[in-house]
């Protein structure tokens, strides 16, 4: 039993503990109300569209990792999603190097927030407007068409775990080993830590959020991929409302404002349970008009009862 | 006031949103030939006096300290707007009591905010956007229930104008001249900006900081909530997704105005100059027949542009 206590600490469980149960409670009510999801096919059903958030998550927790906060992480992924659907099929050419460009941008926007000192919510919120332009110039009207091999990837059927959960427990596992495990880890957290103390360290601050904002960009480039993948159609304003949900997955896997406290375990967590609890208002009946109460809901009550058992010291 | 110096001008909170503003309307006059100035100028104050009201509660809650934001802002001001044209069903009778409900509505807003910021310390910007989520619920269930119709006297606020000058302009005019002055020189501004400077310290020397934190959300849902009242007497009549298109724009507004988003110090002038230059913004590349993707483009770029030219801005290093 304690060594099983010792795994647990070292991935960090005091910080995703409340996700990890409020995630088996919601998946346990899903599984209560509808049997039927509770199999291969069930989850792969629900759990279809969970990819793009879990990815979204990921690349909103990397920027709160430096302590800034992304309004333009949703848009940016409907910007990927346009650029698949509208160009890689006709120019696949120019399409792979917008591809390619998206990760560098967000790296650029990085070194323009750090080398300015910038408020990170007001550029990404006009960087937001650009992607959303950029979208619209490459795809004007919802529609296109995305390559059938894309597609085909994310209706794979591996052997007894469905798609979407090997598409939430692969990045969690490469996250958690980037930010957690790997020594320059300590660099990217120490960042939204202590930024003076990275600074004595020797070690580059600007390097540092370069690669934060680089790997929210990639974060957001495989959301957009998996996006266009799930829905084969390209949509400039698909992404919108993924940022503020990202932002609550990430608080809820346990993750901070104040930047450096962040568990990719619970992020995904996180995501699993924004996604989930949709699902579970509408099995339980409740009416459409009343869910966005109860999403809200649920989000306080968690957060609530992080005060209650005592973890947030921090005012 | 000091005297104006070059120097201390280019130092000025405000100076680049007043800048760009003056600068695109120039564009605009140069291209139309001279014509037609006056009237750009007052389609844009009647138009961005929405923008400038919401910023500027925005603004208040923002100067609060670092962190401090309000998300729920266009649930606010939907729901507002369906409480108080819903109360006037289209008739002048029901105008003090509509105004009265959506007020009342703002007000309960705001102090719900405070409420879950301040007792269970759940971060601003997740427990507004929480709050937001459930105002859009109850606004969708009254909205079904209701016949939402202004008063023909709000739309005749709303719409009239006095020698160019629409009346509601002139009133948030006035009424930002009674903000600066409270924030400048009332014990709550005084307060509001000490509590966005440092918290403990404020607390320290004896600021009231709960008093003061909970006044600027209550400030700012009221003031959110009278904003989407007067924009339902504007538009002719709420819809769903009104409130929308503020919760970026008010952020955007308050800071290209240059209020410092860390907290601590706000411009009122600064917001109402952000306002502007957005609507003429939008205007000159109306006129110059941009496509929705290149002006979305332009808006983005100008905002970080104006952003990184704004030296009061800037992130405190550690």
């Amino acid at each position: 039993m304690a060594r099983i206590g010792d795994i647990l600490n070292g991935l960090g469980a005091k910080r995703f503990g409340l996700s990890f149960i409020a995630l088996v409670l919601i998946l346990g009510l899903v599984f209560w109300l509808r049997p039927n999801v509770a199999s291969y096919n069930g989850l792969r059903l629900l759990l279809n569209l969970s990819p793009v958030l879990v990815f979204t998550a990921l690349a909103q927790m990397f920027i709160m990792t430096a302590g800034d906060i992304d309004l333009g992480i949703g848009t940016f992924v409907g910007l990927v999603d346009c650029i698949v659907a509208g160009l890689l099929n006709d120019q696949p050419a120019l399409a792979l190097l917008m591809l390619i460009a998206c990760p560098l941008a967000y790296g650029l926007m990085g070194a323009l927030i750090h080398w300015r000192q910038l408020p990170s919510i007001v550029v990404t919120l006009g960087a937001s407007f650009v992607w959303l332009g950029l979208a619209l110039m490459v795809l004007p009207l919802p529609g296109g068409t995305v390559p059938a091999t894309m597609t085909g990837l994310v209706r794979l059927h591996p052997p007894f775990v469905p798609m979407p959960i090997v598409l939430a427990v692969i990045p969690m596992v490469i996250v958690h080993l980037i930010l957690n495990k790997m020594s320059y880890g300590v660099v990217l957290r120490g960042l939204g830590g202590s930024l003076a103390a990275v600074e004595r360290a020797g070690r580059s601050t600007l390097k540092a959020r370069m690669i934060l904002y680089v790997m929210a960009g990639v974060c957001g480039l495989c959301a957009g991929l998996c996006l266009a993948a799930t829905t084969t159609t390209g949509d400039a304003n698909v992404g919108r409302g993924l940022t503020l949900v990202s932002i609550g997955a990430v608080i809820i896997g346990g993750g901070e404002f104040v930047g450096g406290i962040v568990s990719p375990i619970g992020t995904v967590f996180g995501a699993l349970i924004m996604q989930l609890s949709g699902s579970l208002l509408s099995f339980a009946s409740v009416p459409p008009a009343w869910q966005y109460s109860i999403q809200g809901a649920i989000l306080l009550v968690i957060l609530a009862l992080r005060v209650i058992t005592g973890r947030r010291r921090v005012a | 006031m000091n005297k104006l110096e070059p120097g201390r001008l280019l130092a000025q909170p405000w100076f680049y949103a007043t800048a760009g503003a003056i600068l695109v309307w120039l564009v605009i006059l140069t291209y139309s030939g001279g014509a037609g100035g006056g009237a750009v100028i007052s389609a844009a104050l009647n138009y961005s006096i929405f923008f400038a009201v919401v910023g500027l509660g925005q603004m208040i809650v923002m100067a609060s300290g670092a962190g401090n934001i309000d998300l729920s802002v266009p649930a606010n001001i939907t729901l507002a707007a369906y409480l108080s044209t819903g109360q006037m069903e289209g008739a002048n009778a029901g105008l003090v009591t509509g105004v009265a409900a959506g007020l009342g509505s703002g007000l309960a807003i705001g102090a719900a905010n405070a409420f879950l910021i301040i007792v269970f310390r759940i971060p601003p910007m997740v427990a507004t956007l929480a709050s937001g989520l459930v105002l859009e619920s109850l606004t969708f269930v009254y909205s079904r229930i209701s016949v939402a119709k202004p008063a023909p006297l709000l739309a005749e606020f709303t719409t009239g104008q006095f020698f160019g000058l629409p009346y509601v302009t002139l009133a948030a005019l006035l009424a930002s001249i009674g903000l600066i002055y409270v924030l400048r020189r009332s014990i709550f501004g005084r307060s509001l900006f000490a509590c966005g400077q440092n918290t403990t310290a404020a607390w320290l020397s004896g600021v009231e900081v709960v008093r003061t934190r909970v006044a600027a959300y209550v400030l700012c849902g009221m003031v959110t909530a009278l904003a989407g009242v007067l924009f339902a007497g504007f538009v002719g009549g709420p819809s769903l997704n009104m409130g929308s298109e503020f919760l970026l724009s008010s952020i955007a507004v308050v800071v290209i105005g240059g209020t410092n988003v860390a907290g601590g110090q706000a411009s009122v002038v600064g917001t109402w100059s952000a306002s502007l230059f957005l609507f003429l913004l939008l205007s000159m590349l109306n006129v110059f027949q941009v496509g929705p993707g290149l002006r979305n483009v332009i808006t983005g770029v100008l905002i970080i542009a104006v952003l990184a030219l704004n030296r009061t801005n800037r992130m405190q290093q550690v």
